[in-house]
C-alpha cells in the first residue's frame, strides 16, 4: 500500500471516528475533541521537527506550551492601573537591574583573562547584581500582590487582541529555546532532554509561583476571545435568522410559547456549535500554514541538510555542515511550534490554569503522537495527533465502562470494586506506554512511514 | 562579636535544619543517581523510568507494611517497613528483569542507538506510572511508624540550655545508616567480586570484555538487580522520610540526575558526590537565613526580612541551575564522566 492511499484511508478512519462521536454522543462534544486533536497536532509538528528532521529529544513540550499559554494571557488581558501605580517602576528597575547584570557579567567574562582576577570579579557582579534587583523586586511584588488581591493582585497584560499572542508565545517558546540550546546542543544527545526536562519544571514552577505575574494557583479567568460569545450570538438577530433556517422542519406547525421554547434550545445549541467551529476554523488555518512551511522546508535544500545530519553526523561534519549551528535553529523552530500551540490551547481554554501543566500529558502523550503517527512525517504527526489525542479522550469512559463491565459480578459496594472502578482511569497512561512500546517495537517508522525520495 | 551563646545556637540553626536534611536528602539522592549511572555505564542509556520504578518498589513495599501492621507485627521503635522492603526489593528486581526481557533486550539485539532505549524507558515509564497510580492511587501515602526521634528537640535544649534544639528523626538516621552501608557494598561488589570486575570491564569497553570471555546476559542481569535494588531502597527511604506520593517520585528525576551527571555520568564515586553536591546547595539556597544572621549580627542589624536566596518552590531550578553550570564549565562532570 503506497503512502498516499494510506494517509487517505487513516484520515477517512478519524473523519469516520469524529463523525460518529458526533451522532452517538453530541456534535458539541465532537467539535471539542476536533479542536484539541488539530492543537494536539500542531504540537506534534513542532516536534516531529526537532525529532523527524534532526533527531533531537525534547522532554519538555510542557514549558514550552506554558510558556505560550503566559503569552496569550500576558497579550489579552487588559493591565491592572492600581497595581501598575502600586509597583510598576520597582519591577521596571528591577528587571534593569537584572538585565544589566546579565550584561556586565558577560563583559567581564570575555573581557578579563581566565584566573582568580576573572573569578573574583563575577562573583562581585553577580552579588552585587542580585542584591539591587531583590532590592527592587521584593517591594513591588508584596506591593502588586496586595492590590485587591481577591480580583487581581497582578500587573495584567497587554489588552491586546488575543489572536496576536499566538506569535508571541512562539517567540517566547524561542527565547527560552535559544537559552538552552546554546548550553546543551553539541553535548550528549540525552542531556538536552534532561535539560528541557528542567527548563519545562522550572516555567510551570514559575507560572505557578510569581502571582504578581500570572496570579499563580488562583488563575486568570475570562481570557478575551477572538470570537463571539455564545450569548452575543443568541441575541443578535442575524443569527436567530440563521437558526430558524436551519431548524425549519423542527419549528414547522409550533407556534407562541411552544414555538420559543424549541427556538431557544436550537439557538443554545447551534450557538455552542457556531463557535466552536469559529475555533475549528482558525486551528485549521494555524495548522494548515505551518503544514505548508514544514512541507516546503522539508523538501528544499535545507531539509536534504537536515537529515543528512541526522542519519550520518560526522560525515554530514566532514561535509563542512555546521551541525550544533543547525542543531539549534531546528530546536528554536519546533520549540516555536510549541509555543504557539500552548498559546493556541490557552486561547481556546479561556483561562490560564497553571496547575493543569501536566508533563504526562503535555509532553509524554505528544512524544507517542509522534512516534505513533511516523517519525519525520508530517502528515504523520498530524494523523498521531488527531488519533492519540482521540483514543486518549475516550479511553477514560471506555476504561471506566470496561471495569465496570468487569467488575460486574462482584457485590455492590465493594472496597476492591470501587477501587477498580476509580482506578480505571490511571490505566490510560498504561495503555499510552503501551501502545508507544508496541509500535516502537513491531512498527518503529510509525502508521505513515517517512518517504525516502532523497 | 557576638556572644559564644549565640554563635552556638546559629551552630545548632543550621545543622538542625540544614546538615542534616542535607546529608538525608544526598544520601536518598546518591542511592537513586548510584542506579541511574549504574545502568548507564553497563546498558549505556539514561533509564527515565527510574523515578517510577522507585515508586513501584516503594508502593510494593507500603503494601506489605499494611499487611505486616494488619496482622500486627512490628520492630518497636524501628519502621514496619523495614521487614517490608525486602519484599519491596524483590518485586522491582522481578519487574525491571521483566523489562529488560521483553523490552531493552530487543534493542540490544538489534544494536539500536542510545536514543531509542531512553524511548522506550518513556514508554515504560508510562506503563509503570499508570500501574503504580492503578493500584496504590495518586494520593499521599505515609507509612511510618514506630519511634519517631532519636533525639528530640526538647530533650536537646534541656541538655544543653540552648534556645535552638537539634532533632534527628529516626527516618534521617536509617537512610544516613543503609546508604554507608550500601555504598560501601557497592564499592566492594564493583571492586573485589568476580562479577562486579565483569560489569566494569563490560563497561569500559565491550568488544574486548566479550573477547576474553564475559557472559554479557549474566553482566545485565547483575546491573539490574543491584540497579533496581537500589532504586528500591532509595524509593522507600525517602517516602519514610517524606511521604510517597507517585507524582513527586517521578519529579525526583530531575535531582537524580542532575546528581549523576554533576558527579560524571557512569561514575559510581560521582553519582555519591554528585548527590550530596545537588542536596546541601539546594537546601542551601532555599533555606531562610532570618534567625541565623539574627543571632550573629550586632543589634542595630538584626532584619525581619527573611533572608532567603530562592524560594522553596524553586528547588528544582536549583539543580538545574547547577546542571547547567557543570555542562558549561565541565561537560564531563566532576569525575570525568563517559560522554559520548
Amino acid at each position: 500500500m503506497n503512502n498516499a492511499l494510506r494517509a487517505t484511508l487513516a484520515f477517512s478512519f478519524m473523519a469516520l471516528a469524529l463523525v460518529g462521536v458526533g451522532l452517538y454522543q453530541s456534535w458539541a462534544l465532537s467539535l471539542t475533541i476536533l479542536n484539541l486533536c488539530i492543537i494536539s497536532s500542531v504540537m506534534a509538528l513542532g516536534v516531529n521537527i526537532q525529532w523527524g528532521y534532526a533527531g533531537l529529544f525534547n522532554i519538555g513540550i510542557m514549558g514550552f506550551a506554558a510558556l505560550g499559554g503566559a503569552a496569550a494571557m500576558l497579550v489579552s488581558t487588559p493591565p491592572v492601573a492600581n497595581a501598575w501605580a502600586a509597583g510598576g517602576w520597582n519591577i521596571l528597575f528591577s528587571a534593569v537591574g537584572l538585565i544589566a547584570t546579565i550584561i556586565v557579567a558577560t563583559l567581564v567574562y570575555k573581557n578579563i583573562p581566565k584566573g582568580r582576577l576573572r573569578s573574583l570579579a563575577m562573583i562581585v557582579v553577580l552579588v552585587t547584581g542580585y542584591l539591587c534587583t531583590r532590592y527592587f523586586f521584593d517591594p513591588a511584588v508584596s506591593a502588586i500582590e496586595s492590590t485587591d488581591s481577591a480580583k487581581t493582585g497582578f500587573l495584567g497584560g497587554l489588552g491586546l487582541p488575543i489572536i496576536l499572542s499566538w506569535p508571541v508565545g512562539g517567540l517566547f517558546a524561542a527565547g527560552a529555546a535559544w537559552v538552552i540550546g546554546k548550553v546543551v546542543l553539541g553535548l550528549r544527545s540525552d542531556y538536552l532532554a534532561i535539560a528541557t526536562l528542567g527548563i519545562s519544571e522550572i516555567v510551570v514552577a514559575m507560572l505557578k509561583n510569581e502571582d504578581w505575574l500570572t496570579r499563580g494557583v488562583k488563575n486568570v479567568n475570562g481570557l478575551p476571545r477572538p470570537v463571539p460569545y455564545e450569548l452575543q450570538l443568541q441575541q443578535s438577530e442575524w443569527f436567530t435568522g440563521l437558526v430558524e433556517k436551519l431548524y425549519a422542519n423542527s419549528l414547522a406547525g409550533l407556534e407562541g410559547a411552544a414555538r420559543s421554547t424549541v427556538l431557544k434550545d436550537a439557538l443554545i445549541e447551534a450557538s455552542s456549535i457556531f463557535v466552536k467551529l469559529c475555533y475549528a476554523g482558525l486551528f485549521a488555518t494555524v495548522l494548515l500554514i505551518i503544514l505548508t512551511l514544514c512541507v516546503l522546508a522539508l523538501n528544499s535544500p535545507w531539509g536534504r541538510m537536515m537529515r543528512a545530519i541526522r542519519d550520518n553526523e560526522t560525515a554530514a561534519e566532514a561535509m563542512g555542515k555546521d551541525v550544533t549551528g543547525r542543531h539549534l535553529q531546528v530546536f528554536i523552530l519546533g520549540s516555536a511550534i510549541c509555543g504557539i500551540a500552548g498559546a493556541m490551547l490557552t486561547t481556546l481554554d479561556g483561562q490560564l490554569t497553571p496547575t493543569s501543566y501536566i508533563p504526562l500529558r503535555f509532553t509524554f502523550l505528544i512524544w507517542v503522537m509522534v512516534i505513533v503517527g511516523g517519525s519525520g512525517n508530517n502528515l504523520g504527526s498530524i494523523l498521531g495527533g488527531f488519533l492519540i489525542w482521540f483514543v486518549w479522550t475516550e479511553a477514560e469512559p471506555a476504561g471506566t465502562w470496561l471495569m465496570t463491565f468487569l467488575t460486574n459480578w462482584m457485590p455492590e459496594g465493594n472496597a476492591v470494586k470501587d477501587h477498580l472502578i476509580q482506578g480505571a482511569q490511571h490505566m490510560r497512561l498504561f495503555l499510552m506506554g503501551f501502545i508507544l512500546l508496541l509500535v516502537m517495537r513491531f512498527a518503529p517508522r510509525g502508521i505513515l512511514p517517512e518517504r525516502h525520495a532523497h | 562579636m557576638p556572644e559564644t551563646v549565640d554563635m552556638l545556637n546559629a551552630l545548632v540553626l543550621f545543622t538542625n535544619f540544614v546538615l542534616i536534611p542535607g546529608v538525608t536528602y544526598g544520601s536518598q539522592l546518591a542511592l537513586g543517581a548510584l542506579g541511574v549511572t549504574l545502568i548507564y555505564a553497563v546498558l549505556r542509556f539514561s533509564n527515565f523510568a527510574h523515578g517510577d520504578i522507585m515508586a513501584f518498589g516503594t508502593m510494593i513495599t507500603i503494601l506489605v507494611t499494611w499487611w505486616l501492621q494488619s496482622v500486627g507485627v512490628s520492630l518497636g521503635p524501628l519502621p514496619t517497613a523495614l521487614l517490608a522492603l525486602p519484599f519491596g526489593i524483590a518485586a522491582t528486581v522481578l519487574l525491571c528483569l521483566f523489562i529488560d526481557r521483553y523490552v531493552y533486550r530487543y534493542y540490544r539485539s538489534q544494536k539500536s542507538r542510545p536514543v531509542t532505549f531512553v524511548m522506550a524507558s518513556l514508554g515504560v515509564m508510562f506503563m509503570v506510572n499508570g500501574l503504580v497510580r492503578f493500584i496504590i492511587g495518586a494520593d499521599d501515602q505515609r507509612f511510618f511508624d514506630g519511634e519517631r526521634f532519636i533525639i528530640k528537640a526538647r530533650e536537646f535544649k534541656k541538655m544543653t540550655g540552648l534556645n535552638e534544639g537539634l532533632a534527628i528523626k529516626t527516618t534521617q538516621g536509617l537512610t544516613v545508616v543503609i546508604a554507608l552501608v550500601l555504598v560501601v557494598f557497592v564499592f566492594w561488589f564493583l571492586q573485589r567480586t568476580r562479577s562486579g570486575k565483569a560489569m566494569r570491564a563490560y563497561s569500559d569497553n565491550e568488544d574486548l570484555s566479550l573477547l576474553s570471555g564475559i557472559d554479557p546476559d549474566k553482566v545485565v542481569r547483575t546491573t539490574w538487580i543491584m540497579a533496581a535494588a537500589l532504586t528500591a531502597i532509595a524509593g522507600v527511604l525517602y517516602g519514610l522520610d517524606k511521604s510517597f506520593k507517585p507524582f513527586t517520585y517521578f519529579q525526583l528525576l530531575l535531582p537524580i540526575f542532575a546528581a549523576a551527571i554533576v558527579g560524571g555520568i557512569g561514575q559510581p564515586v560521582g553519582a555519591i558526590v554528585g548527590g550530596y553536591v545537588i542536596a546541601f546547595s539546594e537546601m542551601i539556597v532555599t533555606y531562610p537565613y532570618k534567625k541565623f544572621w539574627n543571632y550573629l549580627a550586632p543589634d542595630e542589624w538584626q532584619t525581619s526580612s527573611l533572608l532567603q536566596l530562592l524560594s522553596t518552590e524553586y528547588k528544582f531550578a536549583v539543580s538545574f541551575m547547577i546542571l547547567v553550570i557543570v555542562l558549561l564549565v565541565r561537560p564531563t562532570g566532576i569525575f570525568k564522566g563517559k560522554v559520548y
